[in-house]
């Protein structure tokens, strides 16, 4: 955190000024390290079992917030008897069909629950016989954002003691019973004396009094078990009462200045504003089947065509009637995984012939560089959008397939356009930070020359294709020719102003006046709303994201700072730092609580719970969506409204975390019989995307170290806004490895000189940085030996090296579709990597050493 | 300048005499010293910002002179960075009036061995032909009997770095194409 996001580490040291202890669990001692009370280095790839033997601690040991868990989460709920654990069945749970790789999650299920009554209508009983399988390739378990997935109708059986054998409690201290500290210790190389302090100290720090915070960068879900990396900390964290509480929590800190609002108003294929799932393809799906089929119950989701609907107004205006299901049928249906690495097969297959490029480098940033570069190689056109000439620009001429003589640029048909991007200084704008936080980012000038914002470049671009399109009968135009598309410009260069953008995501009334809360929204048409989570942002006319009360005037909690969405919350789930009966767990911890003379929550924060609703409300039979909520259902996002100890649906590999080895590892799976996730996403083993022997299979000792990729503080992501700025490359002026003093010596590499990394895709060369700040670890009994690759090179601009990106493969995480670049196996080598047609050849010479071929690594 | 002004610029006569006998402080100080202002001082205005790069959502302060961008600092109202900024926000005056920034629209040819000059409005008519008939290339009113409604001709990458309001537009306008490869950094 010291080293990524340094400004905002300046409050753990505030922390830690007070008396917090930090703990910094990474392979590598970093900046963080250098300041944190203990630094646990461990494999990367192995924080399951970390976090699953800190579980085992915490139940082992009673130190879990009883009280909480027994009243805000799903701990004392009976399980159906169906349900087979890792345990029963050697590293899968019931379910697993070996056949098409997926599970079907009907024995998951809680007991004493209707079977779901939507589910008929469930992507899972595809019309198309596909099985569940094209939906959980679409990364459905991304979907509702901030809450669960739909449980079915009725009341769960539950056992408040939690010692029914199939509550919830149970089997998690069943599953997790073998992760011991022996456990740990041979699987993440982190000695046992070590990982008991670790323990120690989160549950000293835990409980009604105090709190303790997990902060992750989003290495942990750049994994094929990523998601279950974050559950399994959300598991530790719901056990020890610390979500929803100050001080407490799972910070994801997000990489980019709005990654956070890229996700919330997606530019993802499988995302509507707002967490609404796109829609799947069915036969004779219409509005009404899609609600029912995506909608909760019970919590807010049940309010989902209110959103929906609003959404269709703000897309569609006077055009989206209720006679026309408000053009739900103008929104393009999916049909399984759309995501970035699918489209760069669609590339290679030549199906995708257009490719933009908004601020984002692939040809360097994206794993499986080469591939990446070979897609846009296949392309009819690309536009890239950027400040300068990044790699993803300019591959066609000097590439690293040209200098291998892969590719020639004469032959390479694709037309490229290269458009100069406006900078945050050039426009108005907001970004949503890691917080949930929605900023307002003023123009200070115009931008230079043909620089143009991205809101210009879309607005113009769409205002273009109408106009080609005007007129046309093809009912394949209407949805282009029916959108709002009339937004206000101002200057010279006809600026759409961003306020009203803003204002049409807020929304409006019938009467166009703006609103200002998403309760407010109807499902009959008479709302517009372009994302009701942040309905608010724009309440009474005024951009609530520009407000800037300098925090020395305000409290701690500085609500009149921006604006988070949803309606201002700063702590999300905050009903949860009260306890049952509405009071404060502790007056030290202290969020919100009910008043009950006023008859409605108060407090620091604005309450995420209904304002007026009493602890002790208890919804009449029938209630539905919010009403459903009983005044202690304090997750109102969730269908039950409990946190999730174990996830009964949502997740496409499984209830509970469970470690699996990363897809190449040295290491066979200690725990189970399945080596890695049985059901991660595997993409076509192309002669690019070879998947290497890990383990115990023949070859594996080919690649016998662990890698893994990450930032520095002086670089950003791909480079594209950092290797081309001079202060920064003087700080960082080129591609290192870390390695440590004995793999140095083990394998003769010479501080400062080159090494060598090989992979089965791929070989770069890094200057070679020895530095104690690695550590040899012993797993499994013997020395591992970590490599540490920064990833932000390229061949282009003032700091340039080799893309750690050539070497990854492209096995996914199977919720999410994300890579998984955090872990895995290489050899290093002294000197520079070979030149010209021999460096692929230096990577088919391991290849075959290794004996790989198109099956290897692919096996469920 | 008279004998007094004259005098009193001689540091050895403000050691001696004045308040800094050390001579490490106002005794020391030259004309040119005192004369300096920061560089901000001469700003027009100040605009307010955040930081562009990780989201950690930083404050800044964007200084403007003549309609050019003369500085960039933290700025010490936000509660979120209390005025702090890092190495890369530091260098975001680098990064946004450096000369590493390309000005002009650059084509490349199908088969092209470099760049050649295109005037935006051009490009913005080429690409917008071409999104017309990739589209179109790509259309499938549906798969397997089921409908479908969609381009798979056409994709776009990117919106971590963009605006809320700008990926707004661009889920809108892509999603009303039909076409559906929309992604990002947040996948990555």
């Amino acid at each position: 955190m010291a080293e990524c996001h340094p400004v905002g580490f300046q409050w753990v040291m505030e922390a830690k000024a007070r008396g917090a202890k930090v703990i910094h669990v990474d392979p590598r001692f970093t900046r963080t390290s250098a300041v944190a009370d203990v630094h646990v280095p461990l494999r990367a790839g192995s924080d399951i079992a970390f976090l699953g033997g800190v579980v085992n601690y915490v139940l082992g040991h009673d130190k879990y917030f009883r009280d909480y868990v027994v009243a805000y989460t799903n701990g004392p709920v009976v399980l159906g008897e169906d349900f087979r654990d890792t345990e029963d069945l050697d590293g899968v749970f019931s379910g697993f069909d070996p056949q098409s790789r997926t599970y079907d999650d009907g024995t998951w299920q809680y007991a004493g629950m209707e079977v779901r009554a939507v589910s008929g209508e469930r992507d899972r009983d595809d019309p198309r016989g596909a099985g569940g399988r094209s939906v959980s390739e679409a990364a459905r378990g991304e979907a509702h954002g901030s809450g669960g997935a739909d449980i079915g109708a009725g009341e769960p059986e539950r056992d408040e003691t939690m010692t029914h054998p199939r509550c919830v409690f149970q089997v998690l201290k069943r599953h997790y019973a073998r992760y011991t500290p022996e456990v740990v210790e041979r699987i993440c190389g982190v000695p046992q004396d070590l990982f008991r302090q670790v323990c120690e100290l989160v549950t000293e720090n835990s409980g009604r009094e105090r709190t303790t915070a997990f902060a992750y960068a989003v290495g942990w879900t750049q994994h094929t078990v990523g998601v279950q990396y974050i559950r399994a900390a959300g598991v530790l964290q719901t056990l020890l009462g610390n979500i929803g509480r100050p001080g407490g929590g799972i910070l994801a800190l997000r990489g980019h200045a709005s990654i956070q609002g890229s996700t919330d108003i997606p530019t993802l294929f499988n995302l509507l504003p707002g967490y609404i799932p796109m829609p799947h393809a069915h036969q004779r799906q219409d509005l009404d089947s899609f609600v029912r089929a995506e909608a909760t119950a019970k919590g807010y989701w049940g309010e989902m065509r209110s959103y929906l609907v609003s959404l269709l107004k703000a897309y569609w205006g006077d055009a989206a009637t209720a006679d026309n299901d408000f053009c739900f049928d103008y929104l393009p249906r999916l049909t399984g995984s759309h995501s970035t690495y699918e489209t760069v097969l669609a590339q290679l297959e030549g199906t995708c012939k257009g490719y933009f490029l908004m601020g984002e480098n692939p040809a360097v940033g994206s794993a499986n560089a080469k591939s990446q570069r070979l897609g846009m190689a296949n392309l009819d056109w690309l536009v890239v959008r950027d400040f300068s000439l990044i790699e993803s620009a300019t591959w066609w001429k000097d590439g690293p397939e040209i200098e291998t003589g892969e590719l020639r640029t004469e032959d390479i048909g694709t037309e490229v356009f290269f458009l100069p991007a406006a900078a945050h200084t050039e426009k108005a704008g907001s970004f949503t930070n890691t917080q949930r936080l929605l900023q307002w980012h003023h123009q200070a000038v115009e931008p230079p020359g043909e620089a143009r914002s991205d809101l210009w470049f879309t607005f113009h671009l769409g205002r273009i294709i109408r106009d080609r399109l005007a007129g046309s009968a093809d009912p394949m135009d209407w949805p282009v020719l029916d959108l709002t598309w009339d937004y206000a410009t101002r200057g010279a260069i006809a600026e759409p102003v961003a306020e009203a953008v803003l204002a049409e995501i807020n929304g409006h009334d019938a009467e166009g006046r703006p609103l200002s809360s998403y309760e407010q929204l109807a499902d009959d048409g008479s709302t517009v709303c372009g994302c009701w989570i942040y309905c608010g942002v724009n309440a009474d006319g005024v951009n609530q994201a520009a407000r800037r009360k300098p925090g020395t005037e305000q409290d701690w909690v500085a609500g009149e700072w921006g604006w988070a969405w949803p309606a201002n919350r700063r702590i999300l789930y905050n009903r949860a730092s009260a306890d049952p009966d509405g009071n404060p767990w502790s007056e030290r911890k202290a969020l919100v609580w009910w008043d009950a003379e006023q008859g409605q929550w108060t407090g620091h924060d604005i309450a995420d719970f209904g304002r007026t609703k009493s602890p002790f409300y208890r919804p009449p039979p029938g209630a539905r969506a919010a009403d459903a909520l009983s005044g202690t259902d304090a997750f109102v996002m969730q269908a039950d409204g409990k946190a999730w100890l174990y996830a009964p649906a949502g997740l496409t590999d499984g209830p509970l975390p469970a470690h699996y080895e990363p897809q190449d590892s040295p290491f066979p799976n200690l725990l189970y019989g399945r080596q890695r996730n049985p059901v991660r996403q595997v993409l076509p083993s192309r002669p690019d995307n070879r998947y290497q022997p890990s383990g115990g299979e023949p070859g594996a000792e080919v690649y016998p170290y662990v890698a893994t990729t990450y930032r520095l503080t002086e670089h950003h992501t791909a480079g594209g806004m950092s290797r081309w700025q001079p202060y920064l490359a003087e700080l960082q002026p080129e591609f290192f490895c870390e390695v440590s003093p004995e793999l140095a010596a083990e394998r003769a590499l010479e501080h400062t000189g080159w090494a060598t990394v090989v992979s089965a895709r791929g070989v770069i060369e890094a200057r070679v940085l020895v530095t104690d700040r690695m550590t040899p670890l012993t797993v499994h009994g013997r020395t591992l030996h970590q490599v540490g690759l920064p990833y932000h090179w390229g061949p282009n601009g003032y700091s340039t090296g080799d893309a750690a990106n050539e070497l990854l493969h492209l096995s996914l995480d199977p919720n999410t579709h994300i890579q998984e670049t955090k872990a895995f196996a290489v050899d290093i080598r002294p000197g520079r990597r070979p030149r010209g047609p021999a460096a692929p050849a230096l990577v088919r010479a391991y290849r075959a050493r290794a004996g790989i071929d198109e099956h290897t690594g692919t096996e469920p | 300048m008279g004998v007094r002004t004259w005098i009193d610029s001689w540091p050895v006569y403000r050691q001696l005499t004045g308040t800094d006998p050390l001579g490490r402080g106002a005794a020391a100080r030259s004309g040119p010293t005192a004369r300096l202002t920061p560089r901000v001082a001469s700003a027009d205005r100040v605009v307010k910002s955040i930081c562009p790069y990780c989201a950690v959502g930083c404050g800044q302060n964007v200084y403007v002179e003549d309609g050019r961008v003369t500085q960039i600092e933290g700025d010490p109202d936000s509660p979120v960075s209390r005025g702090r900024l890092c190495p890369k926000g530091s260098a975001s005056l680098q990064l946004t009036t450096g000369d590493a920034r390309e000005h002009h629209v650059l084509y490349r040819r199908p088969y092209g061995a470099g760049w050649e000059r295109l005037d935006l409005d051009t490009a913005m008519d080429m690409i917008a032909d071409r999104v017309i008939e990739a589209r179109r290339a790509g259309w499938q009113w549906d798969v397997d009997g089921a409908r479908t409604r969609r381009t798979l001709g056409v994709a776009s990458l990117g919106g971590a770095t963009l605006d809320n309001e700008e990926n707004y537009l661009i889920k809108k306008l892509f999603t009303a194409l039909g076409a559906i490869q929309i992604e990002n950094q947040a996948r990555i």
